[in-house]
């Protein structure tokens, strides 16, 4: 199970990953998979406020509903349009293609306080 | 320790990911609930359906106990013909849904894999209470059973079954040798498709899966694996109910639209009951729902009509075929009219859904 190294993890499953003062965030190809396809997905609009921690969204599959989580606060500068038309997307491509927000942050630095990738997959159990 | 199929290596090594269904480690999907899903609707897929009951009745009083345990009359049932029924308790609740089949020394019960120790220990019980002589054998580990449905099942099946499938009509059947295994051969299914189901010998599955359907590791296979997951969002599409959804103790089969599968002229389990929902009509009834954008409703969530709770939903799914957001919902049978708008409440958020007429995809005739 693949978790690029080039990014933090929750584990909640999402990916961040940074350049400059931008975060881009989605969810890792393990969570895409145990969702099974994906249907729907519920994005903030650009100019929200996402708190660390906090519910930004929500994912829905043929199998299940589930919330999403940023590790980091910031304010939404782009949300992957792709996504409304095509969610299905995230399960083909889950770390470059199916990204779904991206949040502008103070402190880029907060990151490091989220997993790593080997940190993550043991996490799951997917080492 | 999960039960497993005759066909449980062939689902590791086609890359299956495994769930525990009622006990059985079974494939939710190979590829993708979708692509099993789409490639069911336009081609024709394979699925392990071993984990549900099969029991033989037989012996002379067989056909009087069925008859007494079913809501359908298996009376006038000739051989080679198979029913769907259900299974009630003394107040009509459904205790289980079954296909029961006709054939030459036996009758052949089919049941649902969660429910088949209940159903068991109920028809010992009536047959102690009834002191009716007959023999129930389960034989649903001694065997494997596969559905494989689909437009393209009956052409690519014909040249390689000894079954005449093209003049073997819809839910009728047929056993014979098929290079010394025996196969019972059904024309039914559950995905809305045209198909076949077979009992085959446990011991016998791999070397009948290589016959049936060919290499199937190959992306062009007309014949391709399909798990649980797209067995679920076909039989939603197609209308049919599933127990502990559509059907269960509390539920009568009235309610859930099934009283053609019910015969209130005769004597059986729970016909009195059935009797009595029938003259004064039914409180609730099973609806088809389709709602407004692609959000899936979830089974127990309200259906609301001007914010006061109607009914509740079932079973909800993205209908791949359809391409729309599609439930069943039990509602009260003053709103249950086709074309009534409704609300369901997703988590707080109401999406309005309106009633349509089951099922939601009916396969194009030829």
């Amino acid at each position: 199970m693949p978790a690029p190294t080039d990014r933090r993890y929750l584990q909640t499953h999402e990916w961040h990953k940074q350049q400059g003062d931008i975060i881009t965030i989605g969810i890792t190809q393990f969570a895409a998979d145990e969702l099974t396809d994906i249907t729907f997905i519920d994005l903030p609009k650009v100019g929200a406020k996402i708190q660390a921690n906090q519910r930004f969204g929500e994912i829905e599959s043929v199998k299940a509903t589930s919330d999403l989580y940023s590790g980091v606060g910031g304010t939404v500068t782009e949300v992957n349009p792709a996504l409304q038309n095509e969610p299905g997307l995230i399960n083909r491509d889950p770390y470059e293609g199916g990204w779904m927000i991206k949040l502008q942050v103070a402190n880029p630095a907060e990151l490091t306080k989220l997993l790593s990738s080997d940190d993550y997959l043991k996490k799951i159990g997917q080492e | 320790m999960l039960k497993r199929t005759p066909f449980y290596d062939f689902h590791v090594s086609a890359g299956a990911k495994l769930v525990d269904f009622a006990g059985w480690e079974m494939p939710l999907l190979y590829r993708g609930i979708v692509p099993e899903h789409e490639h069911t609707r336009n081609s024709a897929s394979i699925f392990d359906v071993s984990h549900m009951g099969r029991l033989y009745f037989s012996g002379k009083e067989a056909p009087a106990f069925l008859n007494r345990a079913l809501t359908r009359n298996v009376a006038d049932q000739k051989v080679g013909q198979s029913r769907y029924s259900l299974v009630c308790n003394e107040s009509g609740g459904v205790l289980d849904d079954v296909i029961i089949s006709r054939d030459t020394k036996n009758w052949i019960l089919v049941c649902n894999a969660s429910n088949r120790p209940k159903i068991l220990s109920h028809f010992n019980q009536l047959r102690r209470a009834w002191n009716m002589d007959f023999d129930l054998a389960d034989q649903t580990e001694a065997t494997g059973m596969v559905a494989i449905q689909g437009p393209k099942v009956i052409d690519k099946l014909s040249s390689i079954l000894p079954v005449d499938l093209t003049n073997l009509k819809r839910y009728h059947f047929e056993t014979s040798s098929f290079m010394l295994v025996k196969l019972t051969v059904f024309r039914s299914g559950y995905t809305g498709e045209d198909g076949v189901e077979i009992i085959l010998p446990g011991k016998m599955a791999s070397m009948a899966m290589k016959l049936l359907a060919g290499k199937l590791d190959r992306p062009d296979a007309t014949i391709q694996p399909a798990g649980l997951g797209a067995r679920d969002t076909l039989r939603l599409e197609a209308g049919m109910p599933l127990y502990g959804h559509e059907l269960s103790e509390q539920i009568d089969p009235l309610s859930a639209g099934l009283a053609f599968a019910v015969d209130l002229n005769k004597d059986f389990v729970g016909a009195e009951a059935l009797r009595s929902i029938a003259q004064a009509g039914p409180k609730r009834k099973l609806v088809g729902l389709e709602l407004e954008g692609r959000r899936i409703a979830r089974q127990e969530m309200p259906v609301l009509l001007d914010n006061q709770p109607v009914g509740a939903i079932t079973s909800g799914t993205f209908g791949p075929t359809v391409q729309k957001s599609i439930a069943m919902a039990f509602v009260d049978a003053s709103h249950a009219a086709e074309g009534t708008m409704l609300n369901v409440d997703l988590k707080g958020s109401q999406v309005p859904a309106k009633i349509v007429k089951l099922p939601f995809y009916k396969r194009p005739t030829k």
